[in-house]
């Protein structure tokens, strides 16, 4: 499986001893892994955030998701890729995200790795709802790269 | 058999509207779609859409059984 949502804290680099360990495919064939890892901050335009809820679209962000996965991995002869994204109410300092990309050489690892990143911020159907000390508001937009 | 209308996260919230079952005889696109459930708000130009899983354009045909998804711009990762 390439694509996982998970609701509950998870951690990231345990899933990747997991995939590496259980995918024949990682094993022996690369030269290169290249990880993103997208962990809560607790300010967000200035003001402390306390918790974060992600809303998503059962069906269509893993349909989406494993998309951009699979065409990645074609267009950069990829050996693996895993994208991992949490959903649910997180804390500060809870990872959110990670992708991880298998290659023979690393200028594919890193490419893949930040388009698969890119890609996920633009248009997979996630959102955000900060919690405030004193309101809750959605995230409008992400912030540049 | 009829269309479902979804609506995600802020937009959600805003309409009080979580989702919708309507008459496909009723409803030639996506566009239609909202007007039958939202009648007193134009499609925001910055809303998304999907149709059954896949972004589509708002002018898009629905048909009977299909899904329809409104909602604003994603925010992940």
């Amino acid at each position: 499986m390439h694509v996982r949502i998970v609701e509950g804290r998870f951690d990231p680099w345990a899933m990747l001893a997991e995939h590496e360990s259980t995918h024949s495919t990682v094993s022996g064939n690369f030269g290169a892994t290249a990880t993103f890892v997208g962990t809560m901050r607790d300010f967000s335009d200035g003001v402390t955030v306390s918790s974060m809820t992600l809303e998503y679209y059962p069906g269509m962000t893993e349909k989406h998701l494993q998309e951009i996965g699979a065409a990645t991995a074609q267009a950069h002869d990829l050996a693996d890729w895993l994208i991992v994204h949490r959903v649910g109410t997180m804390q500060p300092g809870d990872p959110i995200v990670l992708v991880a990309v298998w290659s023979a050489h690393r200028a594919a690892a890193f490419t893949a790795c930040r388009e698969i990143m890119e890609d996920l911020k633009a248009r997979a159907p996630f959102w955000k709802k900060e919690q405030l000390a004193d309101r809750d508001r959605w995230v409008e937009h992400n912030t540049p790269g | 058999m009829a269309v479902t209308i979804r609506f995600f996260a802020s937009l959600k919230e805003r309409l009080g509207v979580e989702h919708r079952e309507i008459d496909a005889a009723a409803v030639n696109t996506v566009s239609d779609a909202w007007r039958a459930v939202v009648a007193d708000e134009e499609l925001p130009d910055n809303v998304l859409i999907a149709l059954n899983l896949e972004y589509v354009a708002a002018d898009r045909v629905v048909k009977d059984g299909d899904e329809v998804a409104f909602f604003p711009p994603v925010t992940g990762g």
